[in-house]
C-alpha cells in the first residue's frame, strides 16, 4: 500500500558533529551526545540501570563510569582524576574514552558498582518476573564479579505494596535507580511513587503523610480509581493511564503488573511486534505468547509515534480478544434461536437473505469504527458492489453530515499530516471537541512533552497547549494548558471568535474572549486537534476549518476507535469513495469503478441515523454489522428497536453481542491478536501488524470476499496480500477532483436552561465499561469512578454541595453519583463520563452532549446537610 | 603565630550578640563604605583579598562571585549555607550564636555586590536556638534599616530569609541544599549547570559558607591587603580552628591560616594532661587523620594536602593514646551510613557495608581479608560517588587503616578491642556492650 509520507518543509538544520576517541575508534556524533549513548553508535555497550534514553540524566546508580581525557587549553590530553558517568557527560572534541573494554579502571569501578548494587539484592531470580530479561542479571553477568565478599546482614523488607490494583512495588528488588519515579513526573506528571528515607533506608514509596509533609487536606471523589489504591504524592488516591510503563522500564523486577505477576518466564514466551487496537494512535506494542495464550504486551519501540510508551489500557487489556463470549462458529437463526452452522451454510444462507434484503428496500452496512484498513477497503467494497449501496457509515457514535463533509474535506486522502512529532514541536496547540488523555493517550504524552519545552529546535518555551472545553481537566492542567471555557455545543463560538481575533479583527461583543492570549495560535506550526465530539457541536466542524484557513494553523481529526481513520479513507461514509472521493462526482465514481471492475451507486446513502430509521420503518430491508456495539450509539434504545425490526440482520463479529441476539446470520471473524493487517493511526500512518497467535479464525476481509462471491463479485480481498494489492489499485492516483465542501450544521437554539436543569457534557473515560477491556479487573480496579462535575454556582441552584449523591436524569432514566465542584467549570453545566460502570450515559439518558439534563440532589454526605 | 581575633573578636563581650554590641565595635562599618562603592569594585577587592571559601574546598570567593552571568533583569540569589554539620566541625554555629551581626553585615555587602536583593540562610535544623538568635539578629538589623528596603538610603533594597534545615547533613552540599530549600527533597544536583548559572529556582545563585560570608565586612573595611597580609601565599587571612576532643582547654581559636597545630596545642594547653597525642583530623571527619608526626604541618591549603589530608573545615580533633582507632572510625562511618543521602550506589550501599565490617572487627568478630576488603571497598567508592560525601566517608578508614593497620590486625586476632572506652572518656562512663549480629536490615519503618 502506498503512503504518502510528508516531507517536512522547514530546513533542517546541518547537525553539528564532534568528534572523538572510544576505545581507541575515533567516532563523530553529533554535539550533546552523551558518552553513553555516543558508545552506543560506536558499536560499544556500557552497562547502565538509572540511564534511559527518555529521561533526563540523573547519574545516580554510577554503573556506567568510565575513563575519560580531555584536552586542556593547550591541547594536551590529561585524563580526569576520577572515572566519570557515561550517562550525564557529553562528548566533547578531542575527548579520549576508555569503557570496560580498554581500561582496568573502568572495568573494576563497575565492577565495584555492580558489587554494591547485589550485595543488597535478593537474588530471588528464580521467582522474579523479571528473571531472564532482567538488566540486573544480564548485566551482573557481563560486568560483575563472579562472586561476592559480602557476608553481612541483608536489607529486607515485607513483601509487596500494592500502589494501585495493578501495580506492585516489590522494594528489596529496587536498585534505587529512579527510572519509575522520573517516569512518573517527567514523562506521564502523575507522580504516585516517589523516593524516601535516606542513605539505605531510601527506598521508592507511596504516599505517606509522614515523610511528604502532606497537608492533610481530605481528597473528594473526584478520580477517585474503583478498585484499591495507594495514594499519590499529592494525596489522591493513586490514578494513571500509564503506571505499565514503570514496570517494563525497571531496570529489576521491583515493579511488576499483577495480572502477570508469577505467570510465566521471559524464555517461554514468544513475542511478536504489533500495533495496539484500543485508540487511533497506532503505538508500537509487543505481544507475548506462551502455547497460544496471550501473557503480557509490553510497549514496542517506535520513535516517530508512541516513542517507547503505552497506555494502561494498550498493555493491560487483551483479554477481550479470548473472553468466554468468543463466537467460535458461524451461527443462524432457526426457529428464533441461533444454532451453529458450516461456513458453507451461513454464508448461502447469509447471501440469501441480503439478496432478499436489496430487493426489498437495500442493505444498510455499518461497519463499526474498530476495523483495520484492509477489512475497511474490503467492507467498502462489499457495499458499493455487492450490495449496490452507499448506505453505509462506520461512525457507531454521534455523528453529523458536517462531520462526513469535514472528514471528506479535510482527512479523506490526505496522507500523513500533522504528526506526533509536529504535536512536540508546535508553538501551540488547539485542542477541540478531544480530551487526549482519555481519548488519545499517547497524544497526551507528546503534546505534554512539547509543552514541558521537551521539543528540539532551539525553541524557547514548551508548547502552549489550549483546549476548548467546559473544565479543565486534570491532563490540561498537567500539560500548563489553558482553558477557552465552552458548554457543549457553543464550541464553534469560541473558534469563530478565535478567526476573527487571530486575525487581528476585533472579537465580536458576545464572544467569549476574554483576556486570554491566544496569539500563539497564530504562529506558524500551530495546530488544531479536533476530536470526533465535534459532532455533537453543530458547526464546530465548519469553524475549525475556518479558523485553520484563516491562521494556517495545522489541522488534524482524532477519532477515539483505532478504524475510523482507516475508514475514512476507505470510504466508509455515505457520500464518499476512498481516497477522498465523492460519490456524488461521476468522475470520482468512474475512477472507483475502473479500480474495482464494477459499477458504484450514484446517489449518497444514508448515514448511521439514516439506517437505523430507515431499518426501523421498513425502508431498508436489511442490515450487515460488523462490531458495532449498540449501547455506544446516541439512543441505544432506538438502535436496538431498528435491529429488531430489520428484515434481515449479519453480523460479522468477534465475540457476542446485542447484535449478536438480534442478527439471522453470525459469522465469526478473528481478533487483531489472531490476523494481520493495518491500522491507519490519525496521522494518517499505515501501521501494519502480523498475526501473533496462530488462528484458524477469519479476518473481515476475508469473510467478505467469500460472502461477495455468492454475489458474483471478486472483491480481490482473499488474503492480507491480495487484500494489500487491491487497497493499492484504488489508491494508484491520488484524487485530483473536488471534494465536499463543509456546510456548518444549523446552530442549535441555545437552550433554555431551567431551574433544575444543566447542559450535559460528556466523553469516555480511557478506563471504563468498554467491552475491549472486558476480563482484566487489575486494571478495571485503575478505572476513574463515575462522578458529577458542576461549578459551585451550578451546584449550589442545585442545592448540591460537593461530594453529595446526585441523580441527573432525562425522562428515560438517572444516574447517581457524587458531586464534585470543579474550579473553573462552565456555569450551567454538568459533566459525566460517558459510559462508565454505572454510568451509560447514552443508554440510561438517552442523551449526549449538548442535551438539557435535570440534577437533584439524590443524598447528602455527612457533613454537608444544611 | 599569635591569634588575630576579627570574627572572634567580640565574643566575650557582654551580650554579644546584640546589635549595639557589635556597632560599639565598630560593626556595619563596612557595608557603609560599601554601599559607596560600585559592586564590581567590591567583587574585586575580595578576589585580591585572596579570601577562599571557609565551607572546606576552599574555592577563592570572589572568583566564584564573578562567575555570575551578567545582570538579565531576573532575580539573583545569595544562598549562606549554614548547615555545619561535619563531625568535628563547629565553627559556624558557635559564630551565629555569639556574633550573628557579622553574617548579616556580611549578607547585605554580598547580596549588593552581586546584584541580589534576596538572601538566604539556610540554618541546620538541630541548632535550634541558632535558628532563634539569628531571627532576632535579622530583626534587628531590619529595624535599624541595614536590611530592607532603602538600606541606609542607599536605594538598595535587600531581604534576608532565615531558613531551618530539618538536620540531614547532605543538606550542607551546596546543590542538596538548593533543593531542599525549594522544598524538595535534599539530594545532590545534576552539575552542569552549577548553581553560578542555575541555581535557586534556576537563576544564578551564589552559595557560600557562613565563615566566608562573614569575613567579608572586614575585608572591605580594611581593605584586600589588610586581609591577605596574614595567612601564607596562596592561604591568606585569618580562619576559625576549632579543637576538639583530648585537649585541655578546647574551642575555637582564630588565627592565620598557616598556623601548625603544635601552635594551637599550645595555646590551648596542650593534650589532655598525662596523655599523649596519638591521630587527629585537621579538616573534620572527612579529611584524611594525621598523627603526632604531622604536628608541625602548617596548617594552610596546599601544606595540608601535599601532607596527604585536606584543610577541609580545620575542624581539629584530637585523640590521644587512649583512644581506639577503629571504634572512632566505627563511629564515623556509622555517621556517613545515617547521613548517605541515597542518591548513589557506592555510597549508599558502600557506607551500609563498611559499617557493618567495621562493627564486626570492634567486636572482635573480623577476618584477616576484611581489611583489604575495607581497603578496596573504599576504592570502589572513591571517586565513583555522585559528591563529596561518599569520597568523605572513605577518608578516615583509609588512612586509619594505612597509619594503624596492627591496631586493626589485633582486633582481629584478638577478638576484640584491647582499649578501655572509659579510659578515653572526660567523664565517668561505662561502656554498653554492642551486641554485634543485632543489626537488622533497614525493613520499611524499622530504624
Ligand atoms: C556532604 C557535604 C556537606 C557539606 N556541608 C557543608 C556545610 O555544612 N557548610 C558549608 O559551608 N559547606 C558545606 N559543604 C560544602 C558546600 O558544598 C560548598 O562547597 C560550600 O558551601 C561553598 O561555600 P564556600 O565557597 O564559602 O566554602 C558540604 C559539602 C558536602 C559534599
Ligand atoms: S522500582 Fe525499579 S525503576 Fe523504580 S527505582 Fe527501583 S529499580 Fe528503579
Ligand atoms: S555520595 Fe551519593 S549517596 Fe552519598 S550523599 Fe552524595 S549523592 Fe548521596
Ligand atoms: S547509568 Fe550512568 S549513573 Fe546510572
Amino acid at each position: 500500500m502506498t503512503v504518502t509520507t510528508n516531507n517536512p518543509t522547514s530546513e533542517a538544520a546541518p547537525v553539528e558533529l564532534v568528534t572523538f576517541t572510544i576505545d581507541g575508534t575515533e567516532v563523530s556524533v553529533p554535539k550533546g551526545t552523551l558518552i553513553i549513548r555516543a558508545a552506543e553508535q560506536a558499536g560499544i555497550q556500557i552497562p547502565r540501570f538509572c540511564d534511559h534514553p527518555l529521561l533526563a540524566p540523573a547519574g545516580a546508580c554510577r554503573q556506567c563510569l568510565v575513563e575519560v581525557s580531555m584536552p586542556d587549553r593547550e591541547g594536551n590530553v590529561r585524563p580526569m582524576p576520577k572515572p566519570q558517568a557515561s550517562c550525564t557527560m557529553t562528548v566533547a572534541p578531542g575527548m579520549i574514552v576508555k569503557t570496560q573494554h580498554t581500561s582496568a579502571v573502568a572495568d573494576k569501578a563497575q565492577q565495584g558498582v555492580m558489587e554494591l548494587l547485589l550485595m543488597n539484592h535478593p537474588l530471588d531470580c528464580p521467582v522474579c518476573d523479571k528473571g531472564g530479561e532482567c538488566p540486573l542479571q544480564n548485566q551482573a553477568m557481563s560486568n560483575g564479579r563472579a562472586d561476592s565478599r559480602f557476608t553481612d546482614v541483608k536489607r529486607t523488607f515485607p513483601k509487596p505494596i500494592a500502589l494501585s490494583t495493578q501495580i506492585l512495588l516489590d522494594r528489596e528488588r529496587c536498585v534505587l535507580c529512579q527510572r519509575c519515579t522520573r517516569f512518573s513526573e517527567e514523562i506521564a506528571g502523575d507522580a504516585f511513587i516517589a523516593l524516601q528515607d535516606r542513605g539505605a533506608h531510601q527506598q521508592i514509596g507511596r504516599f505517606d503523610e509522614g515523610v511528604l509533609g502532606f497537608a492533610g487536606e481530605p481528597v473528594g471523589p473526584v478520580d477517585r480509581p474503583v478498585g484499591e489504591a495507594t495514594n499519590d504524592t499529592s494525596g489522591r488516591p493513586f490514578s494513571s493511564y500509564y503506571s505499565g510503563n514503570t514496570v517494563q522500564i525497571c531496570p529489576v523486577g521491583a515493579l511488576t503488573g499483577a495480572g502477570y505477576r508469577f505467570r510465566s518466564r521471559p524464555f517461554d514466551l514468544v513475542s511478536t511486534e504489533s500495533i495496539a487496537e484500543h485508540d487511533s494512535c497506532g503505538s508500537a506494542i509487543r505481544i507475548d505468547h506462551r502455547r497460544g495464550q496471550v501473557l503480557r504486551r509490553l510497549s514496542g519501540e517506535d520513535p516517530v509515534v508512541n516513542e517507547e510508551w503505552i497506555t494502561d489500557k494498550d498493555r493491560f487489556a487483551f483479554t477481550w480478544q479470548s473472553a468466554a463470549d468468543r463466537i467460535t462458529t458461524p451461527l443462524v437463526r432457526e426457529n428464533g434461536e441461533l444454532r451453529p452452522a458450516s461456513w458453507v451454510e451461513a454464508l448461502e444462507i447469509a447471501a440469501a437473505g441480503l439478496t432478499q434484503a436489496r430487493q426489498a428496500g437495500g442493505v444498510g452496512v455499518l461497519p463499526g469504527g474498530r476495523l483495520t484498513a484492509e477489512d475497511a477497503f474490503a467492507w467498502s467494497r462489499f457495499a458499493r458492489t455487492a450490495l449496490g449501496t452507499n448506505d453505509v457509515d462506520q461512525r457507531s457514535r454521534v455523528h453529523s453530515a458536517e462531520e462526513a463533509e469535514f472528514l471528506a474535506h479535510v482527512v479523506a486522502g490526505s496522507g500523513v499530516g500533522v504528526t506526533f512529532g509536529d504535536l512536540e514541536q508546535a508553538p501551540a496547540v488547539l485542542l477541540v471537541g478531544l480530551e487526549a488523555e482519555e481519548e488519545a493517550g499517547i497524544t497526551f504524552l507528546r503534546l505534554r512533552k512539547g509543552a514541558l519545552g521537551g521539543g528540539a529546535g532551539g525553541r524557547t518555551g514548551g508548547t502552549k497547549v489550549f483546549a476548548v472545553a467546559p473544565y479543565a481537566t486534570r491532563g490540561l492542567t498537567r500539560m500548563n494548558g489553558t482553558l477557552l471555557p465552552a458548554a457543549p455545543g457553543t464550541e464553534a463560538e469560541w473558534l469563530t471568535s478565535l478567526t476573527t481575533t487571530l486575525r487581528g479583527g476585533l472579537s465580536p461583543a458576545d464572544a467569549p474572549t476574554s483576556d486570554i492570549d491566544t496569539s500563539a495560535l497564530a504562529q506558524p506550526g500551530a495546530v488544531i486537534l479536533v476530536g470526533e465530539r465535534l459532532a455533537g457541536s453543530p458547526g464546530a466542524y465548519a469553524a475549525a476549518l475556518g479558523l485553520a484557513e484563516a491562521t494556517g494553523a495545522r489541522l488534524a481529526w482524532i477519532p477515539r476507535r483505532a478504524g475510523e481513520r482507516g475508514g475514512v479513507e476507505a470510504g466508509l461514509l455515505p457520500g464518499l469513495l476512498p481516497g477522498g472521493r465523492p460519490v456524488a462526482d461521476p468522475a470520482a465514481r468512474a475512477e472507483i469503478a475502473q479500480a474495482w471492475g464494477a459499477e458504484v451507486p450514484e446517489t449518497p446513502g444514508r448515514d448511521t441515523a439514516g439506517i437505523l430509521a430507515a431499518l426501523a420503518d421498513g425502508t431498508l430491508g436489511g442490515a450487515i454489522v460488523g462490531g458495532v456495539e449498540l449501547a455506544d450509539l446516541p439512543d441505544p434504545a432506538a438502535a436496538r428497536a431498528a435491529l429488531d425490526a430489520a428484515g434481515f440482520v449479519v453480523s460479522l463479529e468477534v465475540r457476542a453481542s446485542e447484535v449478536t441476539e438480534r442478527a439471522d446470520v453470525v459469522l465469526p471473524v478473528a481478533p487483531p491478536v489472531e490476523r494481520a493487517g493495518s491500522y491507519w493511526n490519525w496521522e494518517g500512518r499505515v501501521r501494519s501488524f502480523g498475526a501473533a497467535l496462530e488462528s484458524s479464525a477469519l479476518p473481515d476481509h476475508r469473510v467478505l470476499h467469500v460472502l461477495a462471491q455468492h454475489f458474483d463479485v471478486d472483491l480481490q480481498a482473499a488474503s492480507p496480500t491480495e487484500a494489500h494489492l487491491s487497497i493499492a489499485m484504488t489508491q494508484r492516483n491520488a484524487w485530483t477532483g473536488d471534494r465536499l465542501t463543509v456546510e456548518a450544521g444549523a446552530p442549535a437554539e441555545p437552550p433554555t436552561i431551567g431551574p433544575g436543569q444543566a447542559v450535559l457534557a460528556t466523553w469516555r473515560l480511557q478506563l471504563d465499561a468498554g467491552r475491549g477491556q472486558d476480563g482484566e479487573q487489575f486494571l478495571a480496579g485503575t478505572a476513574k469512578r463515575p462522578v458529577v462535575r458542576m461549578s459551585a454556582a451550578t451546584a449550589a441552584g442545585f442545592g448540591a454541595a460537593d461530594g453529595d449523591r446526585v441523580a441527573v436524569s432525562t425522562q428515560r432514566g438517572a444516574i447517581e453519583a457524587p458531586a464534585v465542584i470543579t474550579d473553573d467549570m462552565v456555569d450551567g453545566v454538568v459533566w459525566l463520563p460517558l459510559n462508565s460502570a454505572g454510568c451509560r450515559v447514552h443508554d440510561t439518558l438517552g442523551a449526549a452532549a449538548g442535551d438539557l439534563v435535570t440534577v437533584t440532589v439524590a443524598e447528602r454526605t455527612e457533613g454537608n446537610a444544611r | 603565630m599569635t591569634l588575630t581575633p576579627v570574627l572572634t573578636d567580640t565574643w566575650d563581650k557582654d551580650r554579644s550578640w546584640r546589635l549595639a554590641t557589635y556597632e560599639r565595635a565598630g560593626g556595619y562599618a563596612g557595608l557603609k563604605k560599601a554601599l559607596k562603592t560600585e559592586p564590581a569594585d567590591l567583587v574585586q577587592a575580595v578576589k585580591d583579598s585572596g579570601l577562599r571559601g571557609r565551607g572546606g574546598a576552599g574555592f577563592p570567593t570572589g572568583m566564584k562571585w564573578g562567575f555570575l552571568p551578567p545582570p538579565d533583569g531576573g532575580p539573583r540569589y545569595l544562598v549562606v549555607n549554614a548547615d555545619e554539620s561535619e563531625p568535628g566541625t563547629c565553627k559556624d554555629i558557635p559564630l551565629m550564636l555569639a556574633s550573628p551581626q557579622h553574617l548579616i553585615e556580611g549578607v547585605a555587602i554580598t547580596s549588593y555586590a552581586i546584584g541580589c536583593d534576596h538572601a538566604f540562610i539556610y540554618v541546620r535544623g538541630e541548632v535550634l536556638h541558632v535558628y532563634r538568635r539569628l531571627l532576632n539578629a535579622v530583626e534587628e538589623a531590619y529595624k535599624a534599616g541595614y536590611l530592607g528596603k532603602n538600606i541606609l538610603g542607599s536605594g538598595y533594597n535587600l531581604d534576608v530569609t532565615v531558613h531551618a534545615g530539618a538536620g540531614a547533613y547532605i543538606c550542607g552540599e551546596e546543590t542538596a541544599l538548593l533543593d531542599s530549600l525549594e522544598g524538595l527533597r535534599g539530594q545532590p544536583r545534576l552539575k552542569p549547570p552549577f548553581p553560578a548559572v542555575a541555581g535557586l529556582y534556576a537563576r544564578p545563585t551564589v552559595v557560600n559558607n557562613v565563615e566566608s560570608i562573614a569575613s567579608v565586612p572586614a575585608i572591605v573595611a580594611k581593605g584586600a591587603d589588610w586581609f591577605s597580609s596574614m595567612g601564607t601565599e596562596k592561604s591568606q587571612g585569618h580562619g576559625l580552628f576549632s579543637l576538639s576532643g583530648h585537649v585541655t582547654r578546647p574551642g575555637q581559636y582564630e588565627a592565620p591560616l598557616g598556623i601548625t597545630l603544635r601552635e594551637l596545642l599550645d595555646l590551648a594547653g596542650g593534650v589532655r594532661q598525662g596523655h599523649e597525642l596519638k591521630f587527629w583530623t585537621p579538616g573534620g571527619s572527612s579529611t584524611p587523620i594525621f598523627t603526632a608526626e604531622h604536628l608541625d604541618v602548617p596548617l594552610d591549603y596546599e601544606s595540608v594536602g601535599a601532607a596527604g589530608s585536606m584543610l577541609g573545615t580545620r575542624a581539629l580533633q584530637i585523640f590521644d593514646e587512649t583512644v581506639c582507632v577503629v571504634r572512632a572510625v566505627s563511629r564515623w562511618t556509622d555517621f556517613y551510613a545515617h547521613e548517605s543521602c541515597g542518591k548513589c550506589t557506592p555510597c549508599r550501599e558502600g557506607t551500609y557495608w563498611l559499617k557493618q565490617v567495621l562493627h564486626r572487627i570492634e567486636a572482635g568478630e573480623g577476618q584477616d581479608s576484611d581489611l583489604d576488603l575495607l581497603l578496596d571497598l573504599c576504592d570502589n567508592i572513591l571517586g565513583r560517588a555522585f559528591c563529596a560525601l561518599g569520597d568523605g566517608a572513605t577518608s578516615p578508614i583509609t588512612s586509619s587503616v594505612q597509619l594503624f593497620r596492627e591496631e586493626y590486625q589485633a582486633h582481629i586476632d584478638g577478638h576484640g578491642c584491647p582499649f578501655d572506652p572509659s579510659a578515653s572518656a572526660l567523664f565517668a562512663y561505662t561502656p554498653k556492650t554492642r551486641t554485634p549480629g543485632a543489626l537488622a536490615g533497614a525493613g520499611a519503618g524499622g530504624h
